[in-house]
């Protein structure tokens, strides 16, 4: 029997994906399906994987993010071979609170990227999982989903939505085998924060993000914050009163 | 902008900083900012080599994929940003090896090039240059120019040892080593002076692949040591490794740690419990190869003014001369320097035209910045490296002087042609005039 782990990631050229995928190949070969919107930096990254872990099967799938027949056609071609066993679902922009402002397209566009989008998809992969009675799906929220703030609302709307969702998925899943995590990452040193990093913002390593979001669907948690930090962090945010809260400049 | 130091944390001078995280968008982001750039990696050259004050880093350390491994020929293909550390853990368990690694593993394959780094067994097999088989350079102009020993093989000249000023490296493909596996069996030698390190390091020059010694060059004779020798070994199936635990130094302490208090005690501890070990040992190759890595930023340790190391190579006729002169005026300074290695460098002419070693022997000592002082002992070794017409390492160097550099350089002039006129670094501006 063919024991290798079946994995798909979407959005398998984000910086964290890709740490991610390493990591599962440095434990063993695995059934890897890379889902992205860039044929050629997929090419890329499989090309690497492939050469960190000759045994393992990678495979390619292009496909959009916002069309629910391309997605899924997308998530129907990853599964043909058999059920998933851990879905990684972490595609996102990070997009310019001001322009979403001033711009109601650049507003929709942030919405859907970051929250119909993956939810989408974490609906598609469901529905077999279901089937199968197995796999972990896990969804990239965001510290930015835990409560509304100026400095980035619509992008924090739109990973709320994806919080919001993977609650009612875990509990239309509990007592099953299906296993829902919602990572909340805070801010990673990632090519879509490189505007963050050149300000002077400290971001936390892509690396060991990525061991903590492998860690977290190892053990099926409910929500995991990377680093655990962020956790407390959000907590004292989430509980100031208002009348405080709004004289922060956050 | 922001602060960028090198690895002897002299200088923080702003630079505005651009991540180079796929190679097919490099050209558009290599011209989006100020010109001039220049590419940087780990940033483990000590000096201003990896540094370009008040413009652009092109930091490469996302172009971290490999492209292509043949297991039957050890061909490596990878992007320039791929660590050393990265290959030799995915190679070793595969029966390869990085034929030349430096004393530490956290550099990118691209500075490594730049750099034509060497290690111990230089005698052996050369630099890291030597066993590049292609790279692509990326030009700030869009050009593109795949060059190698079979190819362009005035642009690999220039390019390799090239400290980064012909372009940017984005790719490389090296020839491996075969390895039977992760295991060194060294062996270490007390030298009490000067002609036993010569001929400890000629007797061994056949036998060892690695060879380098230690020097105490604070107590006792100049020239006293601990002569370090090792050979890849097939150890067996001798269980792998622990994860050891990763130290860091944790902050940087208000002054030096090592300074004229800590380092005669220091030295004399390190040699007599060295000594103590001397003989026959198998050795993991991360222990034999990078002991320093082993403790995270260490160069923390010389305080908030950095320090510098000052290495230099001169001809083997009047190497143990020159060597023994350095260390008189090292101990007459009052100097001492806690990390001095001495090396007899191979009887062959490196690839590329700024490549550092060359036949002799090297020195390296490191010395916490003091200001002036500091620079008045080097002052008076480079005159003892000037007079033995010897060179100083550019990837170490953060103050020699211009005549010094063109005196040990024959070469730059023919190489000042292949400089990419969108590329600058702090050294560049220092020794070469823009």
């Amino acid at each position: 029997m063919d024991k290798k782990k079946r994995i798909a990631i979407v959005g398998a050229t984000s910086a964290i994906a890709e740490q991610c995928a390493r990591l599962w190949l440095n434990n063993g070969p695995c059934q890897l399906v890379l889902i992205g919107r860039d044929a050629q930096r997929l090419e890329r990254i499989a090309a690497d994987l492939k050469v960190r872990s000759p045994q393992s099967d990678i495979r390619m799938i292009q496909a959009g993010f916002l069309d629910p027949e391309a997605i899924n056609s997308a998530v129907g071609d990853a599964v043909q071979s058999g059920p998933m066993d851990l879905v990684l679902i972490a595609h996102g922009s990070l997009p310019d609170q001001k322009e979403c402002q001033n711009n109601l397209p650049s507003c929709r566009d942030a919405l859907e990227i970051n929250g119909i989008s993956p939810v989408l998809y974490a609906e598609a992969f469901a529905q077999g999982m279901e089937q199968a009675n197995h796999g972990t799906i896990a969804l990239i929220g965001s510290v930015a989903g835990d409560r509304g703030r100026k400095s980035n609302y619509v992008y924090g709307a739109a990973k709320g939505l994806v919080a919001r969702y993977a609650q009612g998925l875990q509990h239309r899943f509990a007592g099953t085998e299906v296993k829902v995590v919602l990572i909340k990452p805070g801010p990673t040193d990632t090519p879509m924060t490189a505007h963050l990093k050149a300000r002077g913002a400290k971001l936390a390593r892509v690396e060991d993000v990525a061991k903590q979001i492998v860690c977290a669907m190892e053990s099926g948690k409910s929500v995991a914050y990377t680093p655990g930090k962020w956790l407390l962090i959000m907590r004292v945010i989430q509980h100031l009163p208002r009348i405080v809260f709004n004289k922060i400049n956050i | 902008m922001r602060p960028v130091s090198s690895w002897g944390r002299l200088s923080a001078y702003p630079h505005h900083v651009v991540d180079l995280n796929d190679a097919s968008r490099a050209i558009g982001l290599m011209s989006d900012g100020p010109h001039p750039g220049l590419a940087h990696g780990m940033g483990r050259s000590y000096g201003d080599a990896c540094l370009n004050p008040k413009g652009t880093l092109w930091v490469t350390t996302g172009l971290d994929h490999f492209i292509a491994f043949d297991e039957i020929t050890g061909r490596l293909v990878c992007e320039a940003g791929v660590l050393l550390r990265d290959i030799q853990r995915l190679v070793i368990p595969r029966g390869w090896i990085l034929p030349v690694t430096p004393g530490t593993q956290l550099v990118t394959v691209g500075g490594a090039i730049a750099n034509d780094v060497h290690g111990k067994n230089h005698h052996a097999l050369g630099c890291f240059g030597d066993h590049v088989q292609n790279l692509t350079l990326l030009r700030t102009d869009g050009q593109t120019i795949q060059c190698g020993p079979d190819a362009h093989t005035d642009w690999f000249a220039a390019t390799v040892g090239g400290l980064g000023l012909t372009g940017v490296i984005t790719q490389a493909e090296i020839q491996l080593r075969r390895a039977r596996g992760p295991w060194v069996r060294s062996e270490t030698v007390a030298h009490a002076h000067l002609d036993e390190f010569f001929r400890l390091a000629d007797d061994s020059e056949a036998d060892w692949e690695h060879t380098v010694s230690w020097v105490d060059c604070v107590g006792g004779r100049p020239g006293r040591g601990l002569f370090m020798r090792g050979n890849p070994t097939d150890a067996g199936d001798r269980p792998a490794l622990p994860a050891g635990r990763r130290l860091a130094m944790p902050f940087v302490p208000p002054v030096s740690l090592v300074n004229r208090v800590s380092l005669r005690p220091f030295n004399m501890a390190y040699y007599h419990f060295k000594k103590r070990q001397t003989g026959q040992a198998i050795t993991h190759y991360e222990s034999f190869f990078y002991p320093l890595d082993k403790l995270l930023e260490w160069n923390r340790m010389y305080g908030p003014r950095g320090f510098f190391q000052y290495q230099s190579v001169v001809p083997r006729a009047v190497g143990q001369d020159a060597v023994e002169a350095m260390l008189k005026e090292v101990a007459r300074a009052g100097e001492g320097s806690f990390l001095a290695v001495l090396k007899t460098f191979g009887n062959r002419s490196p690839v590329g035209m700024l490549s550092f070693p060359q036949p002799g022997v090297t020195l390296a000592l490191d010395f916490p910045n003091r200001g002036e002082r500091t620079c008045r002992l080097f002052e008076s070794l480079d005159a003892i490296v000037r007079e033995a017409k010897g060179r100083l390492y550019p990837a170490k160097d953060a103050r020699m002087p211009r005549d010094l550099f063109e005196a040990g350089y024959p070469h730059l002039t023919e190489f000042m042609k292949y400089r990419d006129p969108g590329i600058s670094s702090g050294l560049s501006r220092r020794l070469m005039g823009h």
